[in-house]
């Protein structure tokens, strides 16, 4: 089992065309995830990566044509809102959204937009994507490092995802499913969402949490934690040193007016359980401890 | 991106947002003219002189070279106002904001005195929590609303904007009453803060404050002091903006990192790093603290980290001079680690190396990259997990 996407997951990509979207596409494929099409807008009727997937103009058409029930979107900043509410106009279930830099005022409007189609779940913007091992890779993870097996994880990071994928891999204990959230302060799922699916999935048996400073998404998944996990996990907030108003790197990633602290997170998360890793060269080490105290218990 | 308070005045003043009269200069000379000006427009010879720096707290900061003087003054002639106005000018203000370093003011705001009756809080921003812009207004004007958030959270009232329609009206109206104001002054206020929320998407904002609003003696609401802060992801639909941009108050060296699209944010540790990924720079600085250092810069190499790139970040890096020591971070991912070690090769061979450099790589090709480094001649310590490299720059710039 897994959550968000498996083996079944048909996938067509919103700028198929460009270098980046054409590049992951064929990493994707190569990773055994059904592409089964692409949008560029003009470009309808082409076809790419050797004749194996066909180019529509429209998200609509895509789905009509290929029964596609999740979207990654390679598109510039500038046109990514604009993809994203077109994929849920075209009633696309999953909708990922890799690209990094959109302005907030069109996510402002993109989300509300997203509130009439509940049918629809974005991932991300600014996020690596989502990856099942060995069954369906979204995004931009590098596919090799992944292993089938038994931990969730959910991250603000990409990177950061990354090292607790490697690790989990390295000390053989997999992952179900690894979802990257994005490093937006406008996005659509968030911790809550994935802490409830990784919950509800037989097979994920602990959960990695990694958080970063700024809003309080780890404050709300802490309260969902408290409430409703009885899976173990572990956490692990970057940022406990960063200074103030300064935007590290990702848009959301700012302390502004003395909220969103890793302080505050890494209380909130112990208070709901959390068992927190030092360091991110820990998280998988933390993860085996916890889950093998668990089988003795 | 931040500007002056002067440049947020001037673009309100042009959305339909009443602001005070007034102008800014850069010579005492300059700031005689323009208060004679004012003082012949209004007929009033109070003028407030305020320093141009981006920093609140400006009314209560003290200049280095001038310490009985403030960064806000109010005079009552020109001739005042242009003698204020030279201890000010190429003098250091330290605020509450600036740290003890303070800033260097090298403009100032002229502008006409007002006869306050009632001073409000008035801001709109993003609330990340519903994903909407939100306005806030509170009776507590000029206070720091931090503090008014802290211990009367109840002073403090919001409405959310509907992205959909817009701030309307009677929300508007609702803010008025509950802030205690009458007509004439809440049909005034309500056009105020209409025009404020259209100027707020206009011009892409991630803050628009205004603190404080007054309402003046003869009923009108005006914005006495403005901040605005933009939404840096949408730069490139206001072209306009970027010539607001004052580079003196800007960090030479995050403005270079900018132009090679790094994200760097200086620090005043003596550990350097460089890394790819926000979170994993992040947690790299966390990580140099728990082993008993301080990083000395926050720096994301980004997805691509070529050759060219790596070399304008180690530069960055090596400017600082309190830079003890550096660690390269890299998680290969899709990137192969023989491409980055090349590329850190080329790097410190065109820059030099004058402090230790331990490099953490890890992915695709992990073994061929550290042979590489190991193999360099250069000064590189390989490490093999984040943890280890922080341990070992920590432990070679131990004095």
């Amino acid at each position: 089992m897994s959550v968000l996407v498996d083996k079944n997951t048909r996938l067509i990509v919103q700028g198929i065309t460009g270098k980046v979207g054409l590049f992951h596409a064929e990493q994707s494929l190569a990773y055994g995830t059904q592409v089964v099409g692409g949008v560029t807008p003009g470009k309808g009727g082409e076809t790419v990566l050797g004749g194996r997937v066909p180019v529509f103009h429209t998200v609509r058409d895509a789905v009509e044509k290929t029964g596609a029930n999740a979207s990654v979107i390679f598109v510039p900043p500038p046109f990514a809102a604009d993809a994203i509410m077109e994929a849920a106009d075209a009633g696309v279930p999953l909708i990922v959204c890799i690209t990094e830099g959109i302005p907030v005022a069109d996510m402002v409007k993109a989300r509300r937009f997203l509130q009439d189609k509940p049918g629809s779940r974005l991932l991300g913007p600014n996020c690596p994507g989502v990856i099942t091992p060995k069954q369906c890779r979204i995004g931009i993870m590098p596919g090799y490092i992944h292993t089938p097996g038994r931990v969730g994880v959910v991250s603000r990071s990409g990177t950061l995802t990354y090292e607790a994928v490697h690790q989990l891999t390295t000390l053989g204990l997999g992952q179900s499913t690894a979802i990257g959230i994005g490093g937006d302060p406008v996005n659509g799922t968030n911790f809550v969402d994935c802490l409830k699916m990784f919950q509800d999935d037989p097979e994920t048996e602990g959960i990695i949490m990694i958080g970063e400073i700024g809003g309080s998404a780890e404050e709300d998944g802490a309260a969902f934690i408290r409430q409703h996990v009885t899976k173990p996990v572990v956490g692990f907030i970057a940022g406990v040193t960063a200074p103030p108003g300064k935007r590290m790197g990702h848009a959301g990633a700012i302390i502004s007016g003395g909220k969103g602290t890793a302080d505050a997170k890494l209380a909130a998360l112990r208070e709901a359980g959390v068992t927190i890793a030092d360091t991110p060269s820990d998280l998988g080490s933390t993860m085996a401890r916890v889950l093998k105290a668990k089988t003795s218990a | 991106m931040k500007i002056h308070e002067y440049q947020g005045k001037e673009l309100l003043r042009g959305l339909g947002v009443p602001v005070p009269l007034g102008g800014v200069a850069f010579t005492p000379g300059e700031v005689k003219l323009v208060a004679a000006d004012l003082i012949k427009r209004t007929g009033n010879s109070v003028v407030v002189v305020k320093s141009q720096i981006h920093a609140g707290g400006r009314g209560k900061g003290r200049f280095v070279e001038q310490p009985e003087v403030g960064g806000v003054k109010v005079v009552k002639s020109a001739e005042d106002a242009a003698q204020i106005a030279e201890k000010m000018l190429g003098n250091t203000l330290v605020t509450i904001q600036t740290g003890p370093e303070g800033k260097k003011v090298q403009r100032v705001l002229v502008e006409q005195g007002m006869n306050i009756a009632r001073e409000l809080y008035l801001a709109i921003t993003l609330d990340r929590a519903t994903g909407r812009n939100t306005v806030m207004a509170s009776t507590e004007g000029g206070m720091d609303i931090e503090e008014v958030a802290a211990h009367t959270p109840e002073k403090i009232l919001k409405e959310s904007i509907d992205p959909a329609v817009g701030l309307q009206a009677f929300q508007a109206r609702k803010l008025a009453y509950a802030l205690g104001l009458v007509d004439p002054v809440a049909p005034r206020f309500v056009k105020f803060l209409l025009a404020l929320a259209a100027a707020y998407d206009r011009l892409d904002c991630a803050l628009l404050e205004i603190n404080p609003l007054v309402v003046t003696g003869d009923d009108q609401v005006l914005a006495l002091d403005s901040k605005i802060s933009f939404d840096d992801n949408a730069t490139f639909r206001h072209r306009e903006l970027e010539e607001l941009r004052d580079p003196n108050e800007e960090d030479p060296s995050e403005l270079e990192a900018k132009n090679w699209d790094l994200s760097y944010v200086k620090l005043d540790g003596n550990i350097g790093c460089m890394v790819n990924g926000a979170g994993l720079a992040m947690a790299t600085m966390d990580i140099i603290q728990y082993v008993g250092a301080k990083p000395a810069n926050f720096l994301d190499v980004g997805g691509g980290a070529t050759a060219e790139r790596v070399t304008a970040a180690f530069k960055i890096i090596t400017r600082d001079p309190n830079v003890r020591g550096i660690l390269v971070n890299i998680f290969g991912g899709i990137m192969k680690c023989d491409t980055i070690a090349t590329g850190v090769i080329a790097a410190v061979k065109e820059v030099g190396l004058q402090v230790p450099l331990v490099v953490r790589l890890e992915g695709t090709n992990v073994e061929i990259g550290k042979k590489m480094l190991d193999e360099s001649g250069l000064a590189i310590t390989t490490a093999s997990s984040l943890r280890d490299a922080a341990t070992k720059i920590v432990e070679m710039v131990k004095p």
